[in-house]
């Protein structure tokens, strides 16, 4: 019944008006919501010289926005994102292997009280606990490392998500136990069975969770405006205030370092799309 | 690939566990769980760096909750919130029931629609900053030239930017809900819309008996988490307007924000947070026990 493939049940209907006012109705949905997006990309191209003249057409293709951009430190700025969300994914992914391996295959006096305490902390975000945040980083607790100015200070926070230990743990429970047994009667020790009976199985769930941290971290605002002393702390996303405000710049640096900030969770994104997806929904009933 | 064993002592197996939820345990403690306690142990004093800090009983919470700038920020951001959760999932209904079904063009389409919840919110702050420009030049503007309306001051009108703030989220936020919208729209049994159609239900009726309740449960999902992302809105805010025009569109955040690192009031920024915690918390809870009474 082709008919009731969806909702509205249009795929059936065969009213000669109605197939090229969907188009049209397409064509607009593609323009309200990705035409900005593609005329900044575009603009970054262009000669700019007014707030005014975002183009999806430009008269000539210059290079001229992204050779100022660099002499404004965008680069430098560009290789501090990469590096905060290099390493913070990395350590992210470690420690939410690790925590869900014991959540969802150890049995502990404690387990349920551990789990509340994480899912407790998605009430805790970023942007609610700023001002004692801005205090802990500058002293943290027991170590008493100062944090702010650092790179470090971007990154360590962020190596523990709730959302991606959740997920993985999730996934981590499916996965049969008899596996296990079997690696354990042959001599393996835990973090071997992690990582070689585990561990390859998990690999949908890691692309899930890979996706989700990457674009997390990248569109991190609040943590690097706390951590950050100046601007050689500065990342991507952070620096587009201070470029947009220098009145040397014209709009160009900031057309060409946004095109920047906004490449890289775009193509991730399309590079893992259905995983994207899978993680989007499964989040969302959890969350 | 052979992984090296790498042995650890065989520990009594009470420990394991331990030893595996160490590391997020720790970073949990240090940057969620301490903050948290810090938050409720400034908000009773009145912080001075260097010189200690002085107890002051609930005299923050006091200023917080009869503070006229904080009463104009809390209404500020329940407006955001509300206007923002509501036109976000009408408008995600909207798309997720045009872009429906399986065919290639619909992925494509799909995925362009989707493509303003992937890019950083720094980048689709400037970006609307460009197109808001006011003035009858502006791109916005150019626009709404085409249609005889009027041009608007957007950002920079006290009437006009807290709406022109909650379109640049709905905008952002419509795709996501559309997407989670998609997925409860596939949950939903094909053989009751043939029911339905035998029984003589129109195109409109069938959506309001059959599709709409079928998605209930994803809707008490996506404005739960609206609501939330909605009480700790900051950086499209900050990014837009920063609380201006004449702090029209001030909102919790970005006051507490200011108080805490521009105006170094420690203490009254703490019990700021904390009652915006406890918002949150509250609002976690009420849906999650909600949803608990719903199901069974």
């Amino acid at each position: 019944m082709r008919q009731f493939d969806t909702a509205l049940g249009f795929a059936g209907s065969r009213h000669p008006l109605l197939r090229p006012l969907r188009w049209l109705v397409y064509l607009l949905l593609v323009a309200v919501f990705g035409g900005p997006l593609l005329a900044l990309m575009v603009s970054a191209f262009s000669p700019v010289a007014s707030p005014t003249s975002l183009t999806l057409w430009p008269e000539h293709v210059t290079m001229d926005n992204f050779a100022r951009a660099v002499d404004r430190g965008v680069l430098g700025y560009l290789l501090n994102s990469f590096i905060v969300v290099g390493f913070g994914l990395l350590l992210q992914i470690a420690v939410s292997v690790s925590a869900a391996y014991a959540l969802s295959r150890k049995k502990f006096p404690g387990l349920r009280l551990v789990y509340l305490l994480i899912l407790s902390t998605m009430m805790l975000p970023e942007e609610i606990l700023a001002i004692p945040l801005s205090v802990v980083l500058a002293d943290v607790p027991v170590v008493h490392v100062n944090l702010v100015g650092t790179l470090a200070g971007m990154i360590i926070p962020v190596a523990a998500w709730g959302f991606s230990i959740l997920v993985m743990a999730e996934f981590m429970r499916e996965i049969p136990i008899e596996l296990e047994e079997a690696a354990r009667i042959d001599g393996a020790g835990e973090f071997r069975i992690l990582t070689t009976i585990v561990l390859p199985l998990c690999r949908p769930a890691l692309g899930v969770i890979g996706i989700f941290g990457f674009v997390m971290i990248w569109d991190q605002y609040m943590l690097p405006l706390l951590v950050a002393q100046d601007s050689a702390q500065f990342t991507l996303p952070l620096a587009l205030r201070t470029l947009r405000s220098d009145p040397e710049v014209g709009l160009g640096v900031l057309l060409a370092a946004s095109l920047l900030a906004l490449l890289p969770s775009v193509l991730a994104f399309l590079a893992m799309q259905r995983q994207f997806m899978k993680g989007l929904t499964s989040g969302a009933v959890k969350g | 690939m052979t992984v090296r064993a790498v042995r650890f002592p065989r520990l009594r197996g009470g420990l394991t566990p331990w030893l595996f939820l160490l590391p997020a345990l720790l970073i949990f403690a240090a940057f969620k769980f301490v903050p948290a306690v810090r938050a409720i142990e400034m908000s009773f004093h009145e912080v001075r760096p260097y010189l200690g800090d002085r107890w002051v009983g609930t005299d923050n919470y006091g200023t917080v909750l009869s503070d006229a700038d904080f009463g104009a920020a809390v209404w500020h951001t329940v407006v955001l919130a509300v206007g923002q959760t509501a036109g976000s999932i009408l408008l995600g209904l909207v798309l997720a029931l045009l872009l429906e079904g399986t065919a290639r063009h619909l992925w494509f389409i799909r995925t362009a629609v989707f493509l303003p919840t992937v890019v950083a919110v720094a980048v689709v702050a400037e970006v609307w900053r460009i197109l808001y420009f006011p003035g009858a030049e502006g791109i916005l503007n150019s626009v709404f030239g085409w249609f005889g309306l009027g041009p608007s001051d957007f950002l920079n009108s006290r009437d006009s930017s807290l709406s022109s703030i909650m379109a640049v989220g709905i905008w952002r936020g419509a795709p996501y809900d559309m997407m989670i919208i998609l997925a409860g729209l596939a949950g939903v049994d094909r053989s009751l819309y043939e029911a339905s159609a035998i029984d003589g239900a129109g195109r409109w009726r069938r959506l309001w008996h059959v599709t709409f309740p079928g998605l209930r449960p994803v809707f008490v999902i996506l404005l739960t988490l609206a609501a939330i992302r909605g009480l700790r809105v900051f950086t499209e805010v900050f990014l837009l307007t920063n609380g201006d025009p004449q702090g029209s569109t001030e909102v919790l955040m970005t006051l507490i924000y200011k108080l805490g690192l521009e105006r170094h009031d420690l203490g009254t920024a703490a019990a700021g947070s904390i009652v915006l915690l406890l918002a949150t918390v509250t609002l976690t809870l009420a849906v999650r026990a909600r949803r608990k009474v719903g199901t069974t």
